[in-house]
């Protein structure tokens, strides 16, 4: 829909805004090769004088001229370094022919109100531009991980062969590493023992502590909020050594319940936040009405309350299962060797020898965790759906 | 009727007695190769003989003497073994966390009858450590990244050589080793090292050689760090632990090369930790007897190439594995040995100044 009509812009904006993306580009490919500064330098001025160039010459012939820009860059690209080249080629080769087009026929303003000045429209785009570079930032470190984990070498490297996407260079050991290691399968049945575990007690216990301090006539309840929130707020090195004196002297220390437990405690506060956000939406005359129908305490509150706060408790009980799954320093004091968890073995794999293992136990880990928010995601749509919650 | 009673009584006796037997040790290591090694060496042959124990390993040497402290503090001693370098063994036995023992009595004598404070002579740098190995801190550097026309790195001075070697330098982020070296490169004697280090001047002086590296220096905390950095080629040369430099060359095969002038020896062990209970403390000697003998320390030089701290091992030590021996007389033409009486003195001084350096 098209607010405002496109009008063609001049070859040098074009150009201009192109040299701004080659030099920025520029900047990434300089530093790799060598000279940052020269790689923003080359950059612009190339983009600039490429912009130009098909703008002046070939207004008419879009297509064609984003295509030749396609050919161009990944020949360009494959000619410096090989396939790895032509890919990054190609696909530069389509932003910029993408690019110099948009800008120079005037389509990128079709979306804005006619009235925006120059600024603002910058600003549109700017603003857009600076959210996926944080996005970018924020899941570059996860995706990085991926690749390397298939590494055929024993280190944390692209290797040449799997830059060249050499199949040679790729391989599956480090998972079969993981699957037939006792160390990691040991590590994973500890986490896959306690984490569970250590949910239900925080869910149980949360939830009870939420529903108890959403009734207006507790006493000191921000005080009580206060403290069992506070494992949140409080440094966790704190809790962890706090946690291992106390839990030294009446021995629970080094053992499967003193783990548990020290997680369900971490678990807790998340527990309480969700449950009691959704209490607020909770109509109370809702147990009035239960209760007035003979329906005692625990029928009410299996039957009417836990449908309708459910979602909050499922969130909860989502961020006390990873809590205790990623946990690693309050397990490093409390556990002993033998309640070595996934994190753990992670952490002293990572310090003591750096194996690639550690990137596909993350792969499998990040995996599960979108499979796992996913299906709790799709759940509570549903349920949302069902329950006439939401309109659609 | 007596006799089905004392039977009865016989067998509970017996499994009773097979009950407390059955033991869970808990042996504290460095993890990854060096870890390894002990378990095929010692711990493996060891459980294979006495099946009713069982090992756990935790992998926390690098923070024993902290874990040790709150341990004692706490009255939960969950350790029963635990590895840790001489200079850690020094610290905790003089705080009173690590187990005094007699050699003599606790280990075994060699196959030809010398005692074991004999056969482990001065390796003994502390009445609580019971010495393994010798390992020492060496260079690696990438063979393919030598400049053209030049030879490879020989000295410990290339490290310092900038003009010659251009390219990143690992090194610790700590003063030990890199202090000794930038004296020695800077003209000090090796034997008149520690009394210059000693001086204000002389941390000056190391300080000043390191300042003509420092925007080349890449620091590492762990030893991992190095064969990383090389593999990747990130760094020309850097430091590590000379058996992360063996499997980074022999079982990865990364165009390293080993720079051995001026390794700095050190030494690893055991050591007990102080007061533990009766029967476990037995359980943990009775491991000690086996896994410290000649044989078994000679065995662990098959899986990494660390030196053994017998002397009485060395002769067993298997033949292709001696060119990768720190002690073996081609690689120690020039070395130095970690002076334990003279970090124990100055390591919190030197420490603050090189800190103060590195923030610089």
């Amino acid at each position: 829909m098209a607010v405002t009509i496109a009008k063609p812009t001049s070859a040098t904006f074009a150009a201009g805004c192109a040299a701004g993306f080659g030099a920025f580009f520029g900047l990434f490919i300089g530093t790799a090769s060598g000279s940052g500064p020269l790689g923003v330098i080359a950059g612009a001025v190339l983009m600039f004088v490429l912009s130009f160039l098909a703008v002046q010459t070939m207004r008419g012939q879009e297509k064609t001229a984003k295509w030749a820009f396609l050919v161009l860059f990944t020949v360009a690209g494959a000619l410096f370094s090989g396939i790895p080249g032509a890919v990054l080629g190609l696909l530069f080769g389509y932003f910029f022919g993408h690019v110099t087009f948009w800008l120079a026929s005037g389509r990128y303003r079709t979306a804005l109100p006619p009235y925006l000045t120059p600024g603002q429209v910058l600003w549109h785009y700017a603003f857009r531009t600076i959210v996926g570079a944080i996005l970018v930032f924020l899941i570059t470190p996860i995706l990085v991980v991926i690749p390397l984990s298939f590494n055929a070498e024993n280190f944390f490297t692209f290797t040449p062969a799997m830059l060249h996407f050499d199949p040679a260079g790729y391989s599956l050991k480090h998972y079969r590493d993981f699957f037939t290691s006792s160390d990691w399968q040991g590590a994973l049945w500890n986490s896959v023992r306690i984490a569970p575990v250590a949910t239900i007690l925080a869910v149980g216990f949360g939830t009870l502590a939420a529903i108890g301090l959403s009734q207006p006539h507790v006493p000191f309840r921000q005080w009580i909020m206060a403290i069992l929130i506070s494992p949140m707020i409080v440094p966790l090195i704190i809790s962890a050594a706090g946690m291992y004196f106390f839990y030294s002297r009446i021995g629970l220390q080094g053992t499967y319940w003193g783990v548990v437990l020290a997680h369900a405690a971490l678990g807790i506060p998340f527990v309480i936040i969700t449950v009691t956000a959704t209490l607020v939406g909770f109509d109370r005359s809702l147990v009035r009405a239960a209760a007035n129908m003979g329906a005692n305490p625990v029928t009410t509150f299996f039957k009417v309350q836990m449908p309708l706060i459910l979602p909050g408790v499922i969130s909860g009980a989502l961020f006390a299962f990873i809590t205790s799954f990623d946990e690693v320093v309050v397990v490093l004091f409390v556990g002993s060797a033998g309640q070595k968890t996934l994190p753990w073995q992670m952490f002293t794999g990572l310090r003591e020898q750096i194996s690639p293992t550690i990137l596909a136990v993350a792969t499998i880990l990040v995996a599960i965790s979108i499979l796992l928010l996913t299906t709790v995601e799709l759940l509570r749509r549903r349920s949302e759906k069902l329950r006439g919650m939401s309109p659609s | 009727m007596q006799l089905t009673k004392t039977l009865l009584a016989g067998t509970a006796l017996a499994l009773l007695a097979g009950g407390a037997s059955a033991m869970d040790l808990t042996f504290v290591s460095w993890g990854g190769a060096y870890q390894n090694s002990q378990l095929k060496a010692y711990v493996e042959p060891y459980v294979k003989e006495h099946p009713d124990v069982s090992v756990t390993w935790d992998e926390s040497s690098a923070e024993a003497v902290a874990k040790l402290r709150a341990m004692n503090e706490a009255g939960n001693i969950t350790w029963d073994l635990v590895d840790v370098v001489a200079a850690d063994a020094i610290r905790l036995c003089d705080e009173g966390l690590a187990m005094e023992y007699d050699p003599d009595e606790l280990l075994a004598p060699a196959p030809d009858g010398t005692p074991a404070s004999e056969d482990f002579g001065d390796m003994i740098v502390s009445d609580c450590f019971i010495p393994q190995i010798v390992y020492s801190t060496a260079v690696g550097y990438r063979t393919d990244m030598v400049p053209e026309g030049e030879d490879p790195p020989s000295s410990i001075c290339d490290l310092f050589d900038l003009q010659k070697y251009p390219g990143k330098r690992a090194l610790e982020k700590r003063p030990i080793n890199n202090m000794e070296w930038a004296l020695y490169c800077d003209g000090v004697a090796k034997d008149d090292i520690y009394d210059v280090l000693a001086t204000d001047e002389g941390q000056e002086r190391a300080l000043k050689k390191l300042d003509t590296i420092k925007s080349d220096v890449v620091w590492w905390n762990a030893g991992a760090d190095t064969p990383q950095l090389l593999a990747d080629g990130e760094v020309f040369m850097g430091s590590t632990y000379n058996g992360r430099l063996y499997s980074v060359i022999e079982d990865q095969h990364q165009p390293v090369g080993m720079l051995w002038d001026m390794q700095v020896f050190d030494l690893d062990g055991w050591i007990i930790p102080a007061g533990l209970p009766e029967d476990r403390l037995k359980a943990v000697e009775d491991f000690l007897k086996f896994g410290t003998d000649t044989q078994r320390l000679a065995d662990q030089a098959k899986y990494i190439s660390y030196g053994p701290a017998r002397k009485s091992s060395a002769p067993l030590v298997p033949e292709n594995m001696k060119q990768h021996m720190p002690t073996d007389p081609e690689n120690a033409k020039n070395t130095l040995l970690y002076n334990y009486e003279f970090w124990a003195d100055y390591r919190d001084d030197i420490d603050a100044k090189f800190q103060a350096w590195l923030a610089k």
